[in-house]
């Protein structure tokens, strides 16, 4: 094992990817000379040229497209939209073009592409570039979302998305581009989409959550067990699919739940988790489902604004005590 | 195809039965449609045919082609089985697409059709990263992207004829001008000099021509094609057209100025193909046969279409994606 950060992570996946295929291949804004955003580009286009690594202009839509279109005739395109805000830009293409084609065309088309769009906050870039609209694509019949929370991950889900059939849309967090992590010197398998890790196990609560949110529920639950409340850690991974068995076989162990998400909680994708635990699993519960998620507010500017929208340890700990009590 | 074919009578006797078939496809489509036999919307693309035969007579079967809502004129002239889709359109087993896509989404992927399309210029986008994998995997075919004159306004046309020349792509864009979209003219919602001038301020070739000329578009797309083929890089060809009837089947074009319909019956393609052919030694004997062979041929896919099964429930659940597949009876 090695230690890397999360964006040289994704890099090394992406290189071992268009290594072994001459088929992957990357368009984006500021792939070449910047090497993307956090570097997980970076130097790849010396090494795999301009036809591989392709520099794009300023052109969501068609940054979209054109990878719908060069997976339609026979490659596996990787999309990079820099910041999920920009990607709207492009939810047509997405979501009446990639996600329907094998559909509408009765299965003579695969769309085997990745959308890459980082999503949350990374520090005072507000409200047009800090949102996780990742349970909008959870709702898009055809879309695979992927939402990485470690380096290893950042690696291992990303070359499972490349050699996956269908759409992915690959939601790396910004905030998490330098975290460090433990990740195999060698070449590994990809990881199983659909699949989520169980952060810590525990026998009082579980806590579901992915993405920057797992490092802040992981420190939680530390805080938890002095307490004396043992906490189950589940890092989904993918929202969709979404792990319905980790889940559920957690629950079922402990009793209550909770949701954690970064998100705005309003329309947030652990709605739908707490609707499948609570219809499913109602009898298992010792009490109500909980969520935590963002404010239904737009990410404001300053130090202490964009703070109060975050959801802190401290606040996962009192909701988390709050079932006990 | 050698320029000096373009006028050839036996080349333009075939490409006139090809355009029979699609005109005969669209009568029965609206016929259809207006009994409820079809549901969902149908676009005729009665008066145009000529643009479609005579591009597509110049494509290889590999060639890609993307298409719009009014598609179903480019899949019959670039191979697409007219039975087929005759099921499509009613949504029955044996359909392109088993019945899940209809009129708007007719495509069929083994003669290169990429597509018919429900949201106006999306194929533009999808033509060139189409091409751009041609690239990459270093193939010589090409991609026509057919696209009606509303949508030029679309950002997504701009955005791809700035990207095709900036990468050099094998892509032919043919703006397939009848004028009004929906109801609107065209030039009426439209700033500047009009489509070709908008791909010449991209450095694009373009030129403009009578798309209900059958032999022009013959010849003038030959030659196109040959040079994209070779790496001229992306052009542009403005086919000047009339749509004979409403957008859609049920629309009755009351937005017509009085008479121009009529008025433009003389100039649609089919007629003039049959006055040059008669003109150039094919018997009236042998027009009439190719128009009775294509009734009749449409009409027997109608009552195919008819007697075809409808696709069973399960297949709803089908073709949605690999990861995280629906499970039919499971919200």
């Amino acid at each position: 094992m090695t230690e890397m950060t999360y964006a040289q992570a994704a890099r090394l996946g992406l290189k071992e990817e268009l290594e072994r295929d001459p088929k992957v291949w990357a368009l984006g804004e500021d792939l070449g000379f910047e090497g993307g955003m956090a570097g997980q580009y970076k130097d790849l286009q010396a090494e795999f040229g301009i036809d591989r690594i392709v520099d794009t202009p300023i052109s969501e839509s068609t940054i979209m497209g054109a990878a719908i279109g060069a997976a339609l005739a026979g490659t596996r395109p990787i999309a990079e939209l820099r910041f999920s805000d920009f990607a709207m830009c492009a939810v047509d293409e997405l979501v009446n073009q990639a996600a329907k084609a094998r559909y509408m065309f009765g299965g003579q088309a695969r769309v085997p592409m990745v959308a890459r769009m980082p999503i949350g906050i990374r520090g005072g870039i507000a409200a047009q570039h800090s949102q996780s609209p990742e349970a909008w694509y959870a709702h898009v019949p055809g879309l695979v979302v992927v939402t990485p929370a470690t380096p290893s991950d950042n690696r291992g889900l990303l070359k499972a998305a490349i050699r996956c059939d269908d759409p992915v849309v690959y939601m790396e967090h910004k905030g998490l581009w330098g975290l460090v992590g433990e990740v195999n010197e060698n070449d590994v398998e990809p990881l199983p989409l659909g699949k989520a890790r169980i952060v810590q196990e525990g026998s009082d609560l579980t806590i579901v959550t992915w993405a920057a949110m797992v490092s802040v529920v992981e420190k939680a639950a530390i805080k938890l067990a002095e307490e004396g409340i043992s906490t189950e850690v589940i890092d989904l991974r993918t929202l969709w699919p979404w792990d319905r068995d980790a889940v559920f076989s957690s629950v079922i162990k402990t009793g209550r739940m909770m949701v954690v998400h970064e998100a705005v909680q309003v329309g947030g994708f652990g709605g739908e988790i707490s609707s499948e635990v609570t219809e499913h699993l109602f009898d298992n519960l010792k009490g109500p489902v909980k969520r935590m998620g963002g404010a239904r507010i737009p990410i404001p500017f300053s130090i202490p604004l964009e703070a109060s929208y975050m959801i802190s340890e401290e606040q996962v700990v009192a909701k988390a005590r709050s079932f006990f009590s | 195809m050698a320029q000096d074919q373009a006028n050839e009578p036996a080349r333009v006797f075939n490409m006139y039965k090809k355009m029979l078939l699609i005109r005969a496809f669209e009568e029965a489509a609206g016929e259809n449609f207006h009994a409820g036999n079809i549901r969902g919307s149908v676009h005729q693309y009665i008066g145009e045919e000529a643009i479609a035969v005579g591009i597509c007579a110049n494509l290889r079967k590999d060639d890609l082609l993307t298409s719009y809502h009014r598609g179903h004129g480019h899949s019959i002239a670039k191979g697409a089985d007219p039975r087929a889709m005759m099921l499509e359109l009613f949504g029955r087993v044996g359909g392109t697409s088993g019945g899940k896509g209809g009129s708007m989404h007719i495509a069929d992927f083994s003669v290169g059709m990429l597509g018919a399309n429900g949201v106006i210029a999306d194929g533009c986008t999808i033509s060139v990263g189409a091409a751009q994998a041609i690239k990459l995997l270093k193939q010589d075919k090409i991609v026509v992207n057919f696209i009606g004159d509303g949508g030029i306004n679309r950002g997504p046309f701009m955005e791809s004829l700035n990207w095709a020349k900036i990468y050099n792509l094998p892509v032919l864009f043919v703006c397939e001008n009848n004028q009004i979209a929906a109801t609107t003219t065209t030039k009426s919602v439209t700033a500047g000099d009009g489509i070709a001038a908008r791909a010449e301020s991209y450095g694009i070739p373009a030129i403009t021509i009578d798309g209900n000329d059958l032999l022009l578009v013959d010849s003038t797309s030959a030659r196109i094609i040959d040079e994209i083929r070779s790496g001229s890089g992306p052009q542009l060809i403005q086919a000047m057209t009339y749509r004979l009837r409403g957008h859609f089947a049920h629309d009755k074009a009351l937005y017509r100025i009085p008479g121009e319909a009529e008025a433009a019956l003389e100039y649609e393609p089919v007629r003039r193909t049959e006055t040059w052919l008669a003109e150039h030694g094919i018997p009236e004997k042998d027009l009439a046969r190719a128009r009775d062979e294509a009734d009749r041929q449409i009409s027997q896919y109608v009552d195919d279409a008819h007697a075809a099964p409808w696709p069973e429930i399960a297949e709803a659940f089908t073709d949605v994606q690999d990861v995280g597949a629906p499970e039919m009876g499971v919200s």
